[in-house]
């Protein structure tokens, strides 16, 4: 028979925790859930006033949410203010986690699923409860944990102590776990409760079948007071297993909005000057890179990055730090250009400052646009051309390109009907090594002998994933290879060698 | 919170092998050697961009890795994309990497937990504890093949990675051989924001072709020279195939073997006293060969009669002769060198290179054929004809700087003329400076073709001072290169020292091993030297071994290989053998031994890879090849 997780729920909160936890936790839900409005997305500055911008404090509502006090009986009060200051804009998240984990010695709910996306400060509020508190707690990446041995050897370490984990079979299976888990505390019951925190949980789902669903109803299992909290980036649903489970506690961090980063990023301001300059450079920096980037941590990269440039006028004493409107002015273009890499992050802070250091000789990125060329040998370029030219032409037409009396043959006669969609949307098709070698000596204008080095440039176009070799077997006899570069970055090898590519494509006749 | 990376490039190293055969002194040009002190400041993650050449990345890595464990950190490991299938194995690499550093015997087995480790084996070795601050120290690991490496492996590694950077700065050297945007295709953002990247760009390997041409080729200290056959060869295979400097190189070694190996006047192939030294004591059977030596002929055929006879016959005479004719050659090396280079110089900036772009296609069209004789010569002599004055002013006090580390007297007397001719040009410049101005004053179409036609006149008449000086500059180059840019080949005795058998180096470097299949198979005579596989091209010995026999029908059969008729057809060849009465009862009938060796030869064509079974058709066999006899 199976259980509803329902029925479970309440086993559990009847059992374990006082049902004061659960109402706290039930209003940090409402709280957390609520929608927050959304900003404007599309920036522009001729339209918006741009003083009003420019200025633009810390509004009221984060300010108010400062105030929100922690009440938690069984913990430090002062360790509570302290973290609740070190964790702005996750108040909301703070108080409901903290209702939720009730007193110390209270048992808690048996597993929370805390989701949200990339820096939304999931793992640094959880962990910093953990560690400000001193709550016996087991941190784990999942990431780390190739095998689930690895994860138990961890959490046993981690709360009995390295000779604890050291008595864990070779292969440890999950029985051994649980077995050696009720042992230790059996002799060392839990006065607190124990938290088991699983980062970047969705790796979990690539391990042992049985694993997740056995840690999420750990607290049955081992009969000892302990949690697991997992953390992931995607949502519950793509983590059940088809078998059915235990229902973890769902709770969702929400993305900062703009406001939220407006004081988050304005925290690690340059001692040398004031917060407010600051802050209002962070104003523009987010009018710029709202639109396109919300990720916290790209943020404060590209802050850091552009604030030296920012400062350049008041360091060179062209401007005041009450002159808003003639720094926006100067480090406008910068910004800009700063856009077209975002999330790139070719290059180091020092070498984006060499960059603007010499942008009057280059205009565009030197870095990116430069360097993307590729130095090949004669033959092997030629050999990529034919590639390509086989990956992307039906075998049939070969005839046609190759051939010096090839007829007359019409587009749009010989055509099959699934042939008149352009191969290039279709993408790469594979062909045998024969074909790449015939078509490879027709085009290279001078003959060449079959040498050990032709072919050796076929694999090493391999390693370098300009070609990618298709299926595994009957390796020694037709090996088939697939052509995976672009269209553009084979114009530009045929121009190099001084070969019309376009001319033999059979989409572009 | 980014990771630590730093990557450079090592370049250079190449010529080591070289160094030491020739005992002398290159210095390696090492860009890393400039960055290690760096690196410890930088808290940076650097790309290295390498080019194609794969096999040299070996060697960039190798001196690169030494070269930190030496000034940087003992932490180094290098790993390769085939030794880390996944992030398990990879760990266990750099874990059993680090340990190898100390003397510490870990109990850990498979732990991911590379800190504990770490910090365990920091412990414990106390000698290295009191050197370094023990917190300063990153670990380096390089990804010599970046391209190959897993992509998941790698995010997971670097992920692991990043969790301990507070404790233990890590700093990756990833070696990209085709262009930074691979950085991206491998990794995604969630990864890459970890890192900070900074990318170095290493020579590209042209450029460093070029230098070791310089080096090694382009120099006068060593006596072993090259041919153009030779040259355009190894040249050929870099440009055209691998793109690679260390088997340049090797290629080089190779050519130098062979010399040395294949022609017995190879002793007098050494440092100038030394030459003249083993000149002196040559034997009767050298001396015989020196007569021989196609330009010793020639030489002997412009001598007075006289001296025609006595060095045919006179051995002590030839060995005089010999030595002068030594000495002779290594003074045209000297001033070949310093003159090929001005004239390098002075044309690589000409529109459309018609000496060609690099020093290389000049020298080997100069050791070909007489320079002066060629169109390409004329062209650039006309192009430099018409310079402007700054411009020959400039490429002739490059010249000058040239010349001045020649150090022969003729070179010396050679840099005199140019600085004299330095001197009358900038004489000429205060003069024409004053008269320079320009009057502009608006002209009519037939004004201006009125002036046109006058100044088209006037050239042909009278030149400016200037002109004339210019004409009188290019007419000394030119006598420059008629006399010191004589092609090798008119040397006597250039045999001694220029190894030209460019067919045995191309047999070598640049193997056709199909072809040598098809070859032994086809001509069983080639190999194997017996008298009795003599035979005309088309028909079938049956005293061939049995996979020659088999490989010549298979060739006349189409893409499906019967295999019954192909056994008949063997059977045939062999009883044809045996002399048998084709009307006999025997004919076409097989006993098992004439099974069994077909079948063992099909088996050995398929081991080839020539035919492999099929399943289209029963009893029959694909061919792989295609062509006929």
């Amino acid at each position: 028979m199976v259980s509803t997780p329902l029925s479970k729920w309440k086993l559990a909160a009847i059992t374990s925790a006082p049902c004061g936890a659960y109402m706290n936790y039930a209003e940090g839900l409402m709280a957390s859930n609520i929608p927050t409005s959304p900003q404007e997305t599309a920036v522009d500055f001729q339209e918006m006033g741009l003083q009003d911008k420019l200025l633009r404090k810390p509004t009221n509502q984060s300010i108010t949410r400062m105030s929100v006090t922690l009440q938690c009986p069984g913990y430090p009060e002062d360790t509570l203010r302290s973290l609740a200051e070190r964790l702005p804009c996750r108040e909301t998240q703070l108080a409901t986690l903290l209702a939720l984990m009730g007193q110390p010695d209270q048992y808690s709910y048996p597993s929370v699923f805390i989701y949200g996306h990339r820096a939304t400060g999931k793992s640094h509020v959880v962990l910093s409860i953990m560690k400000d508190l001193e709550l016996p707690h087991a941190s784990v990446d999942c990431v780390e944990c190739v095998s689930s041995g690895l994860l138990f050897h961890q959490v046993l370490s981690a709360f009995f102590g390295p000779d604890a984990a050291a008595l864990l079979p070779r292969c440890p299976s999950l029985s051994d776990f649980v077995r050696l888990y009720k042992q230790m505390s059996s002799n060392s019951p839990a006065t607190q409760t124990r938290y088991i925190i699983l980062d970047r949980a969705e790796r979990m789902r690539d391990m042992d079948f049985s694993l997740l669903p056995a840690l999420l109803r750990l607290q049955e299992l081992v009969n000892d007071n302990v949690t697991v909290i997992l953390l992931s980036e995607i949502v519950w649903e793509k983590f059940r297993p088809n078998t059915g489970c235990f229902e973890p506690l769902l709770f969702h961090f929400p993305d900062y909005s703009k406001a939220e980063l407006v004081q988050i990023l304005s925290w690690d301001h340059h001692p040398s000057y004031t917060p407010e300059l600051y802050a209002s450079y962070i104003n523009i920096l987010l009018g710029v890179f709202f639109s396109v980037c919300r990720d916290l941590r790209e943020l404060r990269h590209l802050a850091v990055l552009n604030f030296s440039k920012f400062c350049e006028p008041l360091e060179k004493g062209e401007a005041k730090e009450s002159d808003i409107h003639k720094l926006w002015k100067n480090i406008e273009p910068h910004l800009q250009r700063a856009m077209q890499t975002v999330y790139l992050r070719e290059v180091s802070s020092v070498q984006w400052e060499q960059q603007q250091m010499d942008e009057k000789e280059a205009t565009t990125l030197r870095v990116l646009s430069a360097h993307a060329h590729i130095e090949l040998p004669y033959y092997s370029k030629f050999l990529l051309i034919a590639a390509y030219l086989a990956s992307f032409n039906p075998a049939r037409t070969d005839r046609r390109f190759f051939l010096k009396s090839h007829g007359k043959i019409r587009k749009t006669n010989f055509l099959k009907k699934h042939e008149k969609t352009s191969n290039h949307l279709l993408g790469p098709k594979p062909f045998p090594l024969d074909r790449l070698m015939a078509i490879f000596y027709s085009v290279v204008d001078s003959r060449v002998a079959p040498t050990a080095s032709i072919f050796s440039q076929i694999s090493s176009l391999v390693t370098l994933q300009l070609l990618s070799q298709v299926g595994h077997d009957d390796q020694l006899d037709s090996p088939k290879y697939k052509c995976s570069v672009s269209l553009d970055f084979i114009l530009a090898i045929s121009r190099t060698v001084g070969f019309d590519v376009v001319k033999y494509l059979y989409d572009f006749l | 919170k980014n990771l630590k990376c730093v990557g450079f490039e090592g370049t250079g190293q190449y010529y080591s092998n070289l160094k030491s055969r020739y005992g002398n002194n290159i210095d390696t040009c090492n860009i890393a050697q400039l960055l290690a002190p760096s690196i410890i400041d930088l808290s940076k993650t650097f790309y290295c961009h390498l080019g194609v050449n794969v096999p040299d990345h070996a060697m960039t890595f190798r001196s690169l890795c030494n070269l930190l464990q030496d000034s940087v950190t003992p932490f180094v490991v290098s790993v390769h994309a085939k030794e880390c299938a996944g992030v398990c194995k990879q760990n266990e690499m750099l874990i059993s990497y680090l340990k190898s550093f100390f003397t510490l015997v870990c109990q850990a087995t498979l732990t991911i937990r590379i800190i504990d480790l770490l910090q365990k084996c920091t412990q414990v070795s106390p000698k290295r504890k009191e050197n370094l601050a023990k917190n300063d120290l990153p670990v380096v690991v390089i990804f010599k093949d970046f391209e190959a490496f897993n992509s998941q492996v790698l995010q997971d590694f670097i992920l692991i990675c990043s969790r301990y950077t507070q404790e233990l700065p890590f700093v990756f050297i990833f070696g990209i051989a085709t262009s930074p945007s691979a950085i991206q295709h491998r990794l995604p953002h969630s990864v890459s924001s970890l890192l900070c990247i900074e990318v170095f760009h290493s020579l590209s390997c042209t450029q460093h072709l070029a230098s070791v041409f310089d080096k090694l080729i382009l120099n006068s200290q060593f006596p072993f020279k090259l041919s153009s056959r030779v040259i355009q060869v190894l040249v050929g295979i870099f440009l055209y195939h691998d793109f690679s400097v260390q088997n340049f190189v090797k290629g080089l070694q190779f050519s130098m073997l062979e010399h040395f190996n294949s022609q017995p006047l190879s002793v007098l192939c050494c440092q100038k006293h030394e030459a003249l030294l083993s000149a002196k004591i040559l034997s009767k059977q050298n001396v015989e060969r020196i007569r021989h030596l196609p330009s010793f002929m020639r030489y002997v055929e412009t001598q007075e009669p006289q001296e025609q006879v006595r060095l045919l016959t006179n051995d002590e005479h030839v060995k005089e002769v010999c030595q002068k004719l030594l000495k002779n050659l290594h003074t045209y090396h000297k001033n070949y060198y310093p003159i090929l280079q001005c004239l390098h110089s002075l044309t690589s900036s000409l529109p459309k290179f018609p000496l060609g772009k690099h020093i290389r296609e000049l020298h080997v069209s100069c050791i070909e054929k007489n320079l002066w004789e060629t169109e390409e010569y004329d062209s650039a002599l006309q192009l430099l004809r018409i310079l402007a004055k700054d411009e020959l002013v400039a490429a002739l006090r490059s010249c000058a700087e040239i010349l001045k580390s020649a150090n022969t007297k003729r070179m010396q007397n050679v840099l005199q003329q140019l600085e004299d001719f330095l001197g009358r040009l900038e004489a000429l410049q205060g003069k024409s400076d004053s008269v320079s101005k320009m009057e502009y004053q608006r002209t009519d179409l037939f004004q201006l073709q009125k002036t046109l036609l006058e100044k088209e006149s006037r050239r042909t008449k009278r030149m400016n001072p200037f002109e004339v000086l210019r004409s009188q500059v290019i007419d000394f180059i030119d006598s420059l290169v008629r006399e010191y840019l004589t092609p090798a080949e008119f040397q006597p005795l250039n045999e001694v020292c220029y190894y030209s058998s460019s067919g045995v180096l191309r047999q070598r470097l640049n193997v056709t091993p199909r072809t040598s299949i098809q070859a032994a198979l086809t001509h069983p005579f080639y190999y194997l030297k017996n008298e009795s596989l003599k035979t005309n091209t088309g028909t079938i010995s049956s005293a061939a071994p049995d996979l020659c026999i088999v490989y010549k029908l298979h060739l006349e059969c189409g893409r499906l290989i019967n295999l019954y008729d192909w056994l008949e057809a063997y059977v045939t060849v062999m009883s044809a053998a045996e002399d048998q009465d084709t009307n006999s009862e025997e004919c076409g009938k097989f006993d098992s031994l004439k099974h069994a060796r077909f079948i063992q030869a099909v088996s050995e064509m398929e081991f080839l890879g020539f035919v492999k079974s099929t399943k289209q058709k029963t009893d029959h066999v694909a061919r792989l090849t295609w062509g006929g006899c």
